[in-house]
């Protein structure tokens, strides 16, 4: 019993990770009805920044988060502003193509860069760190971190979408570009900036995977797969509900993994698709247009 | 359209197309009868290029013609190679039987996948499909009949059965990639020209204005869905025959069965039939004088199908088409009218 629980609390707080890769995910698709499938490489990138930060900087990989953030978010920014404004369109292939080459760019170049070889962030005594909050129940400070940040960034977005000059320019673009173009928004800006808290959003994720899981220049379209999986669960359009999402999909792993390791992203996968089935529109679809 | 009262009919070929129908009808000959003179080597990499020209062709139908962004279909690739070792390995059927088999398994696996993928749309389609792709390679590293996650080889009693001898057994390998090159093109050329092509064709280029034509553009998108498994799967199966060995990550490859098969579509020209043929051989083109570069290669090849994509997005083949009215398949539809011999030239 007490070892399902902990299975199941594992779970809960390896989804705020995917929550995060869900929400960068939802917010550019949101405001501009583009998927980036060089999503998963980027995140991929920001734990190679890390790396570097760490490395030449000497400081907390957690502190990291201060340097690579910024950095990703001006990469984010000039990347939509240099290449993906010029593929948006009625026409789906330009973006979805863009990005699948982007993806293919990236990976290859961090294979060049980095080689194939493993990596992982040195975090200290963080790294095993844990605490007792029940008999029997231990939950590791990290994946604390993990989820708490999760609801943080979450949360930040929710008050920057709905409660700043900023998301009101992100939701007017969204709902009618050309409107708000008259209105006096500068769409390719409002898109660059999109991108830009995006790719901020993944840095945070991919500084915890770094600290977290090794990594190596392939695992990124296995990370866009678990974000794109979160935000279907979790419903189109919700911000929250990439959170539930992401939970779902954490708690699915873990239960997979407990029963067999070979199961753990089968289990993931099944769980969407179960979803899928039986509910399209997601768990927490978006009510006002 | 073809009644005996119609004052017109329907003309599909051009000068140009019967120019390079009577060039690929020469150059499939020419293939055909390529092992008399040319070497192991060469015939491998030419089985290699028609298995190319063939899977191209098939995404291209999906994604040019019917709008279906697939970058899963290494889903299928690798499900015809597992049917067909699990068919010769374990229910001892004859490998070129399973071949067969494992298209109408994949055509039949593909019709629950549709099911639920056709609720994803556009962009969500693209990243669905390559979950399927994954819970497919997943699956197979579970199968401990057929080797888990460290793949199997073909047991050499089984590929006796195909040739009494090597020489013989790599022949009959070119000549079924060939066929299967030449059955593809030509079921898609004979697709285009039928009235469903027209349909097609008026999805390709507005899918709305298509719908309020009448197509029941849903049912056409599931048939052609279904249809490009099935013959994705067969290819699937050759190439596993061919190589004789499978694992979980070569069969369900991304880079090797999507990645490559979407550059080269991009690059020879989405959305006609000529493109991937095209893109094919400039794919192999470079990858012979560039391949010692490595990852660099696919780096660059990304670069140039996005570069391709933002400045041309019809591909060579497109501009080729577009500045000189070039037409390589018989494929245009041009109304002539009995009475007086006025022609009415359209798309």
């Amino acid at each position: 019993m007490m070892e399902w629980v902990n299975v199941i609390i594992q779970g809960v707080l390896i989804g705020g990770l995917y929550a995060m890769f869900a929400a960068g995910l939802a917010l550019i698709f949101g405001v501009m009805r583009l998927v980036n499938i060089a999503h998963g490489d980027l995140i991929v990138v920001a734990a190679y920044l890390a790396l570097i930060v760490t490395g030449a900087v000497g400081v907390n990989p957690l502190a990291a988060i201060l340097i690579v953030a910024p950095v990703m978010a001006a990469i984010g920014y000039v990347l939509q502003r240099a290449l993906l404004n010029w593929t948006l369109g009625d026409d789906l292939l330009p973006p979805l193509l863009v990005t699948f080459g982007l993806s293919v760019i990236i990976q290859n170049g961090l294979l060049e860069l980095f080689t194939a070889d493993s990596r992982r962030l040195a975090a200290g005594a963080i790294e095993v760190a844990s605490f007792p909050v029940a008999e029997g129940i231990w939950i590791g400070v990290l994946p604390f971190i993990q989820l708490v940040a999760a609801i943080a960034v979450i949360g930040g977005l929710q008050v920057l979408f709905y409660s700043r000059p900023l998301g009101r320019a992100f939701r007017a673009t969204a709902d009618d570009p050309s409107v708000a173009q008259l209105m006096g928004l500068d769409n390719r800006h409002v898109f660059a900036l999109a991108m830009a808290v995006s790719l901020a959003v993944i840095a945070v994720a991919g500084v915890l995977i770094a600290i977290r899981t090794n990594f190596d220049p392939a695992i990124g379209p296995a990370r866009l797969i678990f974000g794109f999986e979160a935000v279907i669960i979790g419903g189109l359009g919700s911000l929250w509900g990439t959170l539930a999402g992401g939970i779902i999909l954490g708690v699915s792993q873990a239960i997979g993994a407990h029963i067999d390791p070979g199961w753990q992203q089968l289990a993931g996968h099944l769980a969407f698709l179960a979803i899928l089935a039986v509910r399209p529109q997601g768990l927490f679809p978006r009510i006002q247009g | 359209m073809s009644g005996m009262t119609a004052p017109f009919k329907v003309e599909h070929a051009t000068r140009s197309s019967r120019i390079g129908s009577a060039a690929l009808a020469i150059t499939v000959i020419v293939l055909a009868v390529l092992p008399a003179f040319a070497g192991r080597d060469d015939l491998r990499l030419c089985s290699e290029i028609f298995v190319y020209i063939a899977l191209a062709s098939l995404w291209n139908l999906l994604a040019g013609y019917a709008g279906l962004v697939s970058v899963g279909q290494q889903a299928y690739v690798g499900l015809g190679g597992y049917i067909l070792f699990a068919c010769a390995i374990l229910a001892g059927i004859h490998p070129l039987a399973a071949v067969a088999l494992a298209g109408l398994v994949s055509a039949a696996v593909a019709v629950p996948v549709a099911g639920l993928m056709f609720r994803l749309r556009g962009h969500y389609f693209a990243i669905g499909t390559w979950v399927i792709a994954e819970v497919f390679r997943l699956m197979a590293a579970q199968v401990s009949a057929l080797g888990g996650g460290s793949g199997i080889s073909l047991p050499a009693q089984i590929v006796i059965t195909m040739a009494p001898s090597r020489q013989l057994r790599e022949f009959e390998m070119y000549w079924l990639a060939l066929a299967l090159a030449v059955a593809v093109c030509g079921a898609i050329v004979l697709l285009l020209r039928s009235r469903y092509g027209l349909a097609l064709t008026a999805i390709r280029d507005n899918e709305l204005a298509a719908r309020s034509n009448g197509v029941d553009v849903r049912r056409l998108k599931l048939a052609i869905y279904i249809a490009t498994a099935f013959a994705t799967g067969i290819i699937g199966a050759l190439i596993f025959l061919q190589k004789l060995r499978i694992s979980p990550d070569t069969a369900f490859s991304v880079n090797d069965w999507t990645a490559y098969v979407i550059f080269i579509t991009v690059i020879g020209g989405i959305g006609r039939v000529e493109g991937p043929i095209i893109g094919t051989l400039v794919f192999f083109l470079l990858r012979q004088s560039l391949a010692d570069l490595g990852s660099l290669y696919l780096l660059m090849l990304g670069a140039v199908a996005i570069a391709i994509m933002l400045l041309a997005p019809k591909g060579i083949w497109g501009v080729l088409a577009g500045r000189f009215g070039w037409q390589l398949l018989p494929l245009a539809r041009r109304l002539r009218f009995s009475a007086d011999g006025r022609t009415n030239p359209s798309a």
